[in-house]
Parts: structure tokens; sequence; C-alpha cells
């Protein structure tokens, strides 16, 4: 029989991440989109480097800095009662700075490509920032935030090498599917390892084509 | 009454634009920005909005600073009193027609200015609908009401109506002049159209690399230079037909009520085209006079 806690894990962990990311992502994307600073070119490179960094190396930094050995390990877990190493918090830290790209790139895409005179108009009418990103730009790129969501979920779901670097492989804490078909297949037994890679499979293959046929304008009047 | 002196310098294709600009414009005034693009205009809206920050200058409305560099004064867009029509609309995709006018409600402003204006520019059968859903000219009259739903000062017209064909465009301006009226507006208009700025307004400032270079009335501005000696008539009409007659052309333009045919050569009409706004200039050298009474 399946053992469901794998996928429960992972789709807390995904879905705590996305929210998660849903608020650090949006006022991010808001900034990168609205500035003028010259920090912008370091900052875009900070949010973007996930995508091309192996996440043994992110992991490899964040297994340090969790360290109780370290400063910020031991501080956190002396004063705050909080350890993130092999832990479930520790996880979705991790998942945060891994999956930030791809909340924050399409946010900050479909802010970019909005004409400025719609926030102008806003401004003209007396409307705060606030407002205007609530009630005008956000409403206006509907569809880029979907694809932020979305990619932000699956990507999660896929996420590997740095919960093996600072999670490891704790059941109901740090053991995701990912994980569990790896631990399976270690000890050759294959039909789990069969049933959790088809679920992976059918589960982000959904989660694409639902992205890709909304952004194709099929789901249009679903989502408008 | 609303004053302004204005410098920037301002970054435009292939090199700068030194912006130095004074207006002084009378409250209830029609006025007018005439000039080629890239003068600076739709620059001298955008400061007098703050949507754009002088480097030097004020701008005071009705004794109130909106901007005095001197004394670090800048308000922000949101303090300003101001109605904006841009170019390209900027309606609010994702709200109806009514929804985009009672977004612009202010807190606490009574809702009543809406039903007057949805009725005055013929919203009401529109008003459910999105903006992509309507016409460039049903678009601009939605932009129009929603820039005075606060009431404002001041009210910017940046080109509003040069994306519309020519009847639209009048109907427009009609609703325009209404609204100017009605509401003892002070507007300024950017325009290029010179039979536009001669309907539409009372005052004219031609400006030219980021200098005003005439200001007066329209006809005295726009349509008597200096160059043009005395003994001629000039009259703006527009351009009806150009018709081919061997090596001339007869060229039939309509002023204001009147249909009149004008000879002219090729090198005359280069450029024209039917719809244009053109200045008839007529010698008076041997004019027939009769007397009537």
């Amino acid at each position: 029989m399946i053992d469901w806690s794998p996928i429960i894990l992972t789709a807390k962990l995904a879905t705590l991440t996305t929210l998660l990311l849903l608020l650090i992502g949006i006022p991010i994307a808001y900034w990168l989109a609205t500035t003028t600073a010259r920090s912008k070119p370091v900052v875009e490179t900070l949010v973007s480097l996930p995508l091309v960094l192996p996440p043994t190396v992110l992991g490899f930094y964040l297994l340090i800095a969790f360290s109780p050995h370290k400063a910020l390990g031991h501080w956190l877990q002396q004063y705050m009662g909080i350890q993130l190493l092999f832990s479930f918090t520790g996880l979705v830290i991790g998942s945060v700075l891994y999956s930030l790209p791809f909340m924050v790139n399409p946010i900050q895409a479909g802010l970019s490509n909005l004409p400025p005179s719609l926030a102008e108009a806003s401004y003209v009418l007396g409307k705060s920032k606030l407002q205007t990103l609530f009630y005008v730009l956000l409403p206006a790129i509907k569809p880029a935030l979907l694809t932020g969501i979305v990619l932000t979920f699956a990507h999660t779901i896929g996420e590997f090498g740095v919960v093996l670097m600072i999670g490891g492989n704790i059941p109901d804490a740090t053991k995701v599917v990912s994980i569990a078909i790896y631990d399976q297949v270690e000890a050759l037994n294959y039909e789990q390892a069969h049933l959790y890679s088809l679920l992976l499979l059918g589960v982000t293959f959904c989660i694409l084509l639902v992205v890709y046929s909304t952004n194709g304008k099929h789901l249009k009047h679903f989502w408008k | 009454m609303i004053t302004a002196t204005l410098q920037k310098t301002l970054g435009v294709v292939g090199g700068q634009l030194d912006l130095d600009i004074e207006l002084q414009i009378a409250k209830g005034a029609f006025v007018a920005l005439y000039g080629a693009s890239g003068a600076g205009k739709t620059s001298i809206l955008r400061m007098l909005a703050g949507l754009l920050t002088p480097d030097q200058g004020r701008v005071h409305v009705a004794g109130t600073p909106w901007f005095d560099a001197a004394k670090r004064v800048v308000l922000p867009p949101q303090q300003r009193s101001v109605g904006y029509v841009f170019q390209e609309y900027a309606l609010f995709p994702t709200m109806t027609v009514r929804k985009n006018l009672t977004y612009a409600l202010e807190k606490g402003q009574e809702a009543h200015r809406i039903e007057e204006l949805i009725e005055i520019l013929e919203l009401g059968p529109l008003q459910d609908r999105k903006p992509d859903t309507l016409s460039g000219g049903q678009q601009q009259r939605v932009a129009l009401a929603r820039a005075l739903v606060r009431m404002p000062a001041l009210l910017l017209l940046d080109e509003p109506l040069s994306a519309l064909d020519a009847q639209m465009r009048t109907k427009l301006q009609d609703y325009i002049l209404q609204l100017h009226k009605h509401y003892a507006l002070t507007t300024i208009l950017v325009s290029h159209d010179v039979g536009e700025i001669v309907k539409m307004a009372d005052h004219v400032y031609c400006v030219t690399d980021g200098k005003v270079t005439r200001s007066g009335t329209p006809l005295s501005v726009l349509t008597a230079s200096k160059t043009i000696p005395q003994g001629r008539i000039q009259r703006i009409g527009e351009l009806l037909a150009i018709q081919s007659e061997g090596t001339m052309y007869i060229v039939t333009v309509l002023l204001q009520t009147e249909v009149i045919k004008v000879l002219a050569q090729v090198t005359d009409i280069a450029g024209m085209q039917v719809g244009d706004t053109v200045l008839v200039t007529a010698t008076t050298i041997d004019p027939i006079l009769t007397k009537l009474s």
C-alpha cells in the first residue's frame, strides 16, 4: 500500500511556499519594475540565481548557515527555539529562496509591460501607490500572477537537491515525494517508486497545462 | 489664475531638449499648446500634473504653490487638483466603465457627479462594459468623464483626439467645449491641429524646441505670421478633394460652410491629403470692391 505522508508533506510544503512567496514576491517584483536604483541589477541577479545555480550549492550554504555551530543557526536555536536543519521550517525557507525567481520574474515582467500611464492615471485621481497596486496594477496582470503561483507550486514539488542537503529523509518532517522516490529506488522497491513518480508526472503535467492554456487564452473566460 | 515657470533638461532622441516655459493662465480659460512632436508639450502637462518634476521654476494655482524649486515644495500628483486625459486613454482594463468612474471618487464624495457625467457624455448604454470592448471615441469619452469626477481645478488634455477620425473628432470637440463651459473649467489642450485650436481655444502658446515662440489668440498667432505681408486674406479650412487638371490641380477646400476651389501646382500640394487642415492665403492685389449699402 502506498504511504501517503510524503505526498501530504509535499502538498503542504508547496502550498506554504507559494503563499509565502506571493507575500514576498509582489513587493520585490514591484520594486524591480519601478525602481531606477543602481542596485537593481544586483538584486535581479540574486533573485534569478536559483535558475542556474545547482540546488546543491544553495543547499550547501544553507546547511552551513543553519548549522547550530554558526552564528545564525546558533542564535535561532538559542533565543528563538527554532531549529532549521533537518526540519520542516528549514525546508520552507530553503524552498522560498529556491523558487523565488519563479514568482518574482513573471510578476515583474507583467508590471513592466503595463503602460506607465495606467499608474499615472490612478495617481492623478488621488490614489496612493498602494491603492494603485492593488486596485489597478495587480488586477491588470492576473495571468502573470497565475503563472507565478503555478510555477512556484510546481517548482517546489520538483525540489530535490536543496531538500537532500538541508532536510534529509525524516518521515513527516522532510521526506517529500521526490526524496521518497530516491529512497524507494535505493531499497530496490520499484513498485512504490513507480507510484510516486507517476503521481508527480501527472500533477506537474496538469499544472503546466493550466499555465499554457491560460496564457493561450483558452481559459480566458474562466479567468476574467 | 495659474502661473507657471518651468525649466527642465529633457533627454530626447538624438540629444537634449532644454525646456524653458512661462505660462499665465486665467481661471476659466481654454488654452492650447501648439507645436511639432518632440517640442515638449506633453512634458509641460506632465510637470503641471506632478508626473514630472522640473529642475527649476514654480507652479502656483490660485495662490497655492504646487511646485516651488526655491522653497522645495513639490506636491505629488495625488494632492494636485488635476484632471488628466492621456493620449492613449489609460482606462483601467479590469474595471467596467462605471467602475472606472467610481474609482475616481474622493473619499466621502457623493456619486451624483458620476450620474451627471454619464448623462452629458451619453455613457449610459456603455456603463457595464469593459474598456477593451469600446471604440476609440467611446474610450475617450470615458477618459474625459473620469478626469472630471473629482472636479479638478485644471483639466489637461494631451492630444486627446489625434487618434480619432474627423467626424468623431468634431463630436468630441463639442463635448469638451460643453463640459468646459458647464463646469467653468480651466483647460489646457495639447494639439497640433490648427483647426481644432481655432475652434476651441481662446489662447494659444506655440512651443518650439522647449520654448514659447509666440502666444496670443489662435487666429492672430496661427494664421497671420509676421512673414506674410499686408494685403492678404487668410482662412483655415478642411481639404476636401484634389483633382488633377493637366499640369495643375484643382483643390477643393471647405471654409466653415463655404466650399471654394483653388488652383494649385504640384509643389503647393506636396504632402497634403484629403482631410488635412489647410491655410488658404489669397492676395488682395486688385480686389474688386462693390458698395452694398
